[in-house]
């Protein structure tokens, strides 16, 4: 599937941080990010290593996993908006229950997204937080689950 | 075990092979084990905890689980036994994920961990109280296995002494 490549203000490209502890997630979000002509501007492996990877990278979206060792994605979530109210941050796990999703959007998340990721609704989610215009609201929290 | 416990985990593991490795998923055996696990291939285990506890190991042949990673990660990856241990472990985080999103969603309130590669060739040791379904799956790339040793925690108390289904 082909993607129309990502805008941000006036950059060339949306830069991300994938927060995985799964290094084949990780590329697996990677591909995706770059199939969006988007860059990678780092990545994590967990909660700990992605508020210091978000502090020297600034990226325009961080795409955060929840179930994480040493911190979790929700956790990390509080820590990087307290530091950084901007931050644009998408939740993407597996486990998508309603009171995962409400305390990640509840401590800043943006967004949440359901693995096993479909590229085209990670696509409009992506479009929607960065507040794209043109985009259309994508599915909320209760049609998220497949 | 209960059926409405299992359920869960057969209807998200299909949707997630379904997505990841865009076949079908076929149950082709199912059969309760009250003894050790014998991996066949490349087994992931996740633990779950609260209200609904036990465990639940993915397991899949290698060469299968090397042509998934693959496939997900694009023709330039090589994928080797390292990267098909991590699509293992990723699968099965998504298929105990999906399940437990849906038993969640339906009043249990658990913990689920993160997926461990299950390497023990000798089996893995059950709860005393526990069976295991164990469900095997046919699919063009290959069989994937499911074995959930799952209950609710209150059937527990005061049945028998607690044995750490986590812990082999």
């Amino acid at each position: 599937m082909e993607f129309k490549p990502l805008t941000c203000e006036d950059q060339p490209k949306v830069r991300f941080l994938v927060v995985d502890d799964s290094v084949f997630a990780r590329k697996n979000l990677c591909k995706m990010v770059q199939a969006f002509g988007g860059e990678v501007a780092g990545e994590a492996g967990d909660g700990c290593a992605a508020i210091t990877e978000y502090a020297s990278t600034h990226p325009d979206i961080v795409l955060m996993d929840i179930t994480m060792p040493k911190m979790e994605g929700i956790e990390a979530v509080e820590h990087i908006v307290r530091d950084h109210p901007e931050a644009r941050i998408v939740m993407v796990s597996s486990v998508g229950y309603q009171d995962n999703i409400l305390s990640a959007l509840q401590k800043g998340a943006r967004h949440f997204v359901q693995k096993p990721v479909k590229p085209e609704a990670l696509y409009e989610i992506i479009r929607y937080v960065l507040n794209d215009p043109v985009a259309q609201a994508p599915a909320t929290v209760g049609e998220v689950q497949s | 075990m209960k059926m409405e416990l299992i359920q869960p985990f057969i209807n998200s593991l299909d949707a997630v092979i379904a997505e990841t490795m865009g076949c079908p998923a076929q149950i082709a055996d199912v059969t309760m084990e009250e003894g050790n696990y014998k991996r066949t291939g490349i087994a992931a285990l996740v633990g779950i905890s609260g209200e609904i506890e036990g465990r639940v190991i993915l397991d899949m042949d290698t060469v299968a689980a090397q042509q998934v990673s693959a496939d997900l990660t694009g023709p330039a990856s090589n994928p080797t036994e390292e990267t098909a241990r991590e699509t293992v472990c990723e699968l099965t985080n998504m298929v105990i994920g999906n399940a437990v999103t849906q038993l969640n969603n339906h009043g249990f309130k658990f913990r689920v961990h993160p997926p461990e590669i299950y390497s023990l060739d000798g089996g893995l040791q059950g709860a005393l109280d526990t069976e295991a379904v164990v469900l095997r799956f046919e699919t063009p790339k290959g069989a994937v296995y499911l074995n959930i040793a799952v209950r609710y925690k209150q059937r527990r108390s005061g049945e028998h002494a607690h044995v750490n289904v986590l812990c082999p």
